[in-house]
């Protein structure tokens, strides 16, 4: 068995939330350098606000301010801060319990070293510069028995949504028998597996038979003819699309595999290609060759007869 | 109702890494031929299959629909999954199996940690608005929780220490472990903080794995296995999200499941805690005492593959009883922040 | 032993926009739920257990957000379970949620699916390249399309008949106050006139994206009056692709339909069924779907929505609520034909109401084809004729 292949997988996207009205009122303080909470059914002073009492459940509407300094309540150390954090140095994460809060607010501590942290010292807000209405307007908090900055009343509009984005970076692995086919993409071959089991021929190989539940095994390798079994005609354009439409999107049948996959038709009109129509492999110049099924361009019409419909009906 | 039991039980290695694909294929389909073969079963004698993974710790949408391959799902199956540990799947499918629809059920998690970075991951299991966005990793979120605790007098460094130096050595006889060894407490807290006042060993390994379970009523339970581990309860419950409105020095959700399954009598207990001190915590909200063995596995302080380990408890708690060791036992699985989401499913032998 | 029976006794559902952008994911979940709760007569101690459905986490990009929810769900100290079958798993969660009453584990659970849509762009999170994969170069429709042409060629199908689908449903959402499209006017000549995206199919053939969410209360017993009560649920899940797999009438839709038919009594679907809340994301797929759950045989289901029989007042009125042509809250597209089967049944279902609705079907499925979750509901017990 081959070495599986792996590749980074980037997932980043910038999320638009809408806040709705009850953390719409704390991000906007957020933004005035001022901090609030809700009040919930029992009387507590939620910071950061609940948007639904966590005992009955009822909305929680009632807008409390409370201070922007407090006592740290349990801390730990990030001794190696992580992308995305509070701060790039060392710093403590801390439940901070603002004065006149009855909840605590989990923040970073810049406070250099952990033996500068004690639960119950007081610290206070640190406000970022640039605030927009959200959790990262507090920069973070710092030790201090003095006032955080006063607020700065703004005549901005309430803060409605905010934007969250989301980076993950993960290494993306095919399985060894994709990553077999793959190779023999690299080299210009169609190369399926046969199913022990069931004797079906998978291009691209699977890690399971979807039907038998075992590796396909035995190498087959493939032409690269065969035939379109269905297909679509892509008018619409869309994000990250690399021809202009109109173009055909279809499942082509090689000969001698029992499963076809989505390619592109070109080389004739759109309105021409039809259900059954022989097509060939068109191969980008050898040297753009890599592990990937995009070494073929797309595939075009080879000029031989339909095949007839019993010979692919079953694929549909 | 119809009694349900487990019949079998299989799991992968807990390993730092496989070179398979995120949606488990290559992990299940050599435990899914172990558990059925065992039993003497085939693909069509299972009559509801149920599945837990995730989603983002594969990095894209609809990783488990692939998994169903490792199946072989034709003619169709009955099968439903959640975005869950496991042994939340285990809880849908000991339902279904109550209703008397149907009298087996195969159940499997499976979660390839390595493909990301866990402890950035989990940060999106907060809250979006006023939390994930400071992207606070799970180590340091169980650190501030170890705080508390050792701060009001429940646990400490020390016991925490003793935890791993247990786990690790009862891991010695678990093959499929991915840490085990003798070690000294006092070396042990020699060793230098990861997240003060958490130590790297006092935190669940990244793991790859997968588990799988077969439930089964009545009757077909008695045919299929010799000494079925009946279960006499399971309960889940959830806790408040809200990381500085709840105490985190225990877990009302564990009490209270505790309390609805039946925790009493039990002699084994796998408990699933992915940090030292959440064993202690674990142990205090179930009320277990010093005569109940925990985790004689290792748990997950010795393999943790996410999505799967919560229900390799439940089947490391079962097997003692398969296996004549145990009468009666108890398995346990988190989810979510800092043991938010808590379930304990109870089982005993019958002879 | 007979299970527990178990019938839906509130609905709710939120409006349904392409963003709402005046609430949160909380407030659009308890939108819906507290219309339900409202809806059942029921309040939170009322409730034993909240199942919650929605399709993948990188939608909204938060992962397993019944987590960070469960206050606002009430679900704090009770069981929550979180379901997730791709575009089926609104259908799911409510079978979950049956099975929990069924089973005699709970007398009454609320079962909740959303989807917000607007915090990301599903296009983008089904397509974020994965490595070594073919980009498919077609988006959201070019998958189903090639079947939908399958589907034509196999039936013999005009081609209008994708056409009359939209509108009616366009109209049926007109009736509909929740719906995100509302077309009153539409005609077959207008939706022939929009643009052939992924010919054949057309812009109007196609669902739009939603925000919405969908919640349900089930209960062993009625609580305000009317029940819908479930006689029965069915599960089919195959491989999304395979050797030979038959992906314009997938067997397992085939196999959970004839389960479900057994299971509730009924030998002839057209003949016993009143009203039947279809998830049918493009237009073709009524026609498609009528064969495979067996209301017709196989070829003959254009026939039926040609003839108007699948109109409110025909033989078989298919998506009065406008369906998900009308709303597309993806994961709660599926919940909503439940909960809008059970309205129908319990009376409740407004200026879209079957009159004398008594046996109502509703249908979800998802991934490529092969998830499939069903259930039918009625106005009497199961067993009750």
């Amino acid at each position: 068995m081959t070495k599986p292949l792996s590749a980074p997988l980037e997932v980043g996207f910038d999320y638009t939330r809408s806040l709705g009205p009850t953390l719409s009122r704390f991000m906007t303080a957020l933004r005035q350098r001022r901090v609030t909470g809700v009040r919930g059914s029992d009387g507590r002073v939620h910071v950061p606000p609940a948007e639904y009492d966590p005992v009955t459940a009822e909305p929680l509407t009632e807008v409390v301010d409370v201070a922007s300094t407090g006592v740290v309540r349990s801390w730990s150390w990030a001794a190696e801060p992580l992308e995305g954090q509070p701060l790039d140095r060392p710093f403590a994460w801390a439940l901070v319990l603002l004065d006149g809060a009855d909840t605590a607010l989990l923040h970073a501590v810049d406070a250099g070293s952990p033996d500068r942290m004690r639960t119950g010292m007081r610290v206070r807000v640190r406000w970022a510069d640039d605030r927009v209405g959200a959790i990262t307007d507090i920069a973070c908090f710092e030790p201090s028995d003095e006032p955080a900055l006063e607020p700065l009343d703004d005549d901005g509009d309430p803060v409605t949504m905010i934007t969250s984005p989301v980076r993950l970076h993960y290494r993306h692995t095919a399985s060894a028998e994709e990553s077999s086919f793959l190779r023999g993409l690299a080299e210009g071959r169609l190369l399926g597996q046969r199913c022990p089991a069931c004797g079906k021929v998978y291009l691209p190989p699977r890690p399971a038979c979807p039907t038998d539940g075992v590796p396909t095994a035995e190498e087959v390798e493939l032409p690269d003819h065969g035939t379109v079994t269905t297909f679509c005609i892509v008018n619409v354009p869309f994000l990250g699309q690399r021809i202009t439409p109109p173009y055909v999107a279809a499942y082509v049948l090689l000969d001698g595999a029992d499963i076809a996959f989505l390619h592109l038709v070109l080389g004739c009109a759109a309105d021409e290609v039809r259900m059954g129509m022989r097509v060939e492999a068109v191969w980008k110049p050898r040297e753009e060759w890599g592990p990937t099924l995009q070494n073929i361009d797309h595939f075009r019409p080879t000029g031989e007869p339909d095949a007839p419909y019993d010979t692919y009906s079953q694929h549909l | 109702m119809s009694d349900v039991a487990v019949v079998g039980f299989a799991q992968t290695p807990s390993v730092r890494r496989t070179t398979g694909t995120t949606n488990g294929v290559e992990m299940l389909v050599p435990i899914f031929q172990e558990v059925l073969g065992g039993l003497g079963l085939s693909t069509p004698d299972i009559g509801f299959w149920c599945s837990g993974s995730s989603d983002y710790l594969a990095g894209r949408a609809f990783s488990f629909v692939s998994a169903v391959d490792a199946i072989g799902a034709f003619p169709p199956i009955t099968e439903s999954h959640v975005e869950m540990d496991a042994a939340w799947a285990l809880y849908e499918a000991w339902v279904k199996i109550r209703t008397g629809e149907v009298d087996t059920a195969l159940v499997y998690g499976f979660g390839k940690s390595s493909a990301g970075h866990l402890r950035r991951v989990l940060a999106l299991q907060l809250d979006p608005y006023l939390v994930t966005p400071l992207w606070p990793d799970s180590v340091g979120l169980a650190g501030i929780q170890a705080r508390l605790g050792i701060e009001s007098g429940l646990w400490s460094e020390r016991a925490m220490a003793e935890v791993v130096a247990r786990s690790r050595s009862d891991a010695r006889a678990n093959p499929l472990a991915q840490l085990s060894g003798e070690v000294d407490v006092e070396d042990l807290l020699a060793q230098p903080y990861l997240a003060d006042p958490l130590r790297a060993h006092d935190c669940a390994p990244i793991t790859d794995g997968a588990a799988t379970i077969v439930l089964a009523s009545g009757d077909r339970a008695r045919e299929l296995c010799e000494r079925p581990a009946w279960i006499t309860g399971i309960d889940h419950r959830v806790d408040s999200p809200s990381l500085g409105g709840r105490d985190l020095t225990t877990s009302p959700s564990t009490v209270a499941a505790g309390k609805a399954a039946g925790a009493d009598g039990v002699s084994v207990a796998e408990l699933h805690a992915p940090f030292s001190h959440q064993e202690i915590l674990l142990r205090q909200a179930l009320g277990l005492g010093d005569e109940v063995g925990v985790n004689p596995s290792g748990g997950t302080l010795c393999g943790n593959p996410m999505f799967a380990a919560g229900l390799a408890r439940i089947g490391e708690a079962a097997r003692r009883v398969l296996d004549g060791e145990a009468e009666r036992v108890l398995g346990h699985a988190t989810s979510g922040p800092l043991l938010q989401q808590n379930l304990v499913c109870v089982m005993e032998g019958r002879d | 032993m007979a299970k527990q029976q178990a019938a839906v006794v509130g609905t709710g559902q939120t409006h349904h926009a392409a963003k709402r952008l005046d609430v949160s994911m909380a407030g659009l979940c308890r939108e819906a739920v507290d219309r339900a709760m409202a809806d059942a007569g029921v309040d939170w101690p009322d409730i034993d257990a909240v199942v919650v459905g929605k399709a993948p986490d990188l939608f909204e990009g938060v992962m397993m957000p019944e987590l960070f929810l469960a206050d606002a769900l009430g679900a704090n100290g009770k069981p929550l379970l979180r379901v997730h079958t791709a575009g089926s798993v609104g259908g799911t969660t409510a079978n979950v949620a049956a099975s929990l009453v069924q089973a005699g584990v709970h007398r009454r659970v609320l079962a909740v699916a959303f989807e917000k849509q607007s915090e990301s762009n599903a296009m983008w999170a089904l397509s974020v390249p994965i490595p070594f994969t073919m980009p498919v170069h077609a988006g959201a429709g070019g998958y189903f399309a090639p079947h939908v042409r399958s589907y034509i060629r196999r039936a013999g199908a005009p081609e209008h008949i994708g056409a009359m689908v939209a509108v009616k449903d366009r109209r049926n959402g007109a009736r509909n106050p929740h719906a995100h499209l509302r077309q009153p006017d539409i005609t077959l000549e207008s939706v022939r006139a929009s643009k052939m995206l992924w010919d054949p199919i057309r812009y109007d053939e196609t669902c739009p994206s939603s925000d919405g969410a969908c919640a349900i209360v089930l209960s062993d017993e009625p609580t305000s009056g009317a029940a819908a009560w479930i006689h029965a649920t069915a599960l089919r899940t195959e491989p999304t692709t395979f050797a030979g797999r038959d992906q314009v009438n997938p067997q397992a839709g085939r196999d959970a339909a004839a389960a479900l038919w057994k299971q509730a009594g009924i030998t002839n679907p057209l003949a016993q069924v009143d009203v039947a809340e279809i998830y049918v994301p493009f237009s073709w797929f009524e026609p498609m779907w009528l064969e495979n759950l067996g209301f017709t045989d196989e070829g003959q289901g254009w026939k039926l929505t040609e003839a108007g029989e699948t109109e409110i007042g025909g033989r078989l009125p298919v998506n009065p609520s406008g369906g998900v042509l009308s709303s597309n809250p993806i994961g709660a597209s599926g919940m909503l034909r439940f909960a809008e089967a059970a309205r129908q049944v319990m009376g409740r279902a407004g200026d879209h109401q079957v009159d004398g609705a008594r046996t109502a079907l509703g249908h979800a499925y998802g991934g490529g084809s092969q998830f499939f979750a069903m259930w039918v509901v009625g106005s009497e017990r199961a067993g009750v004729r």
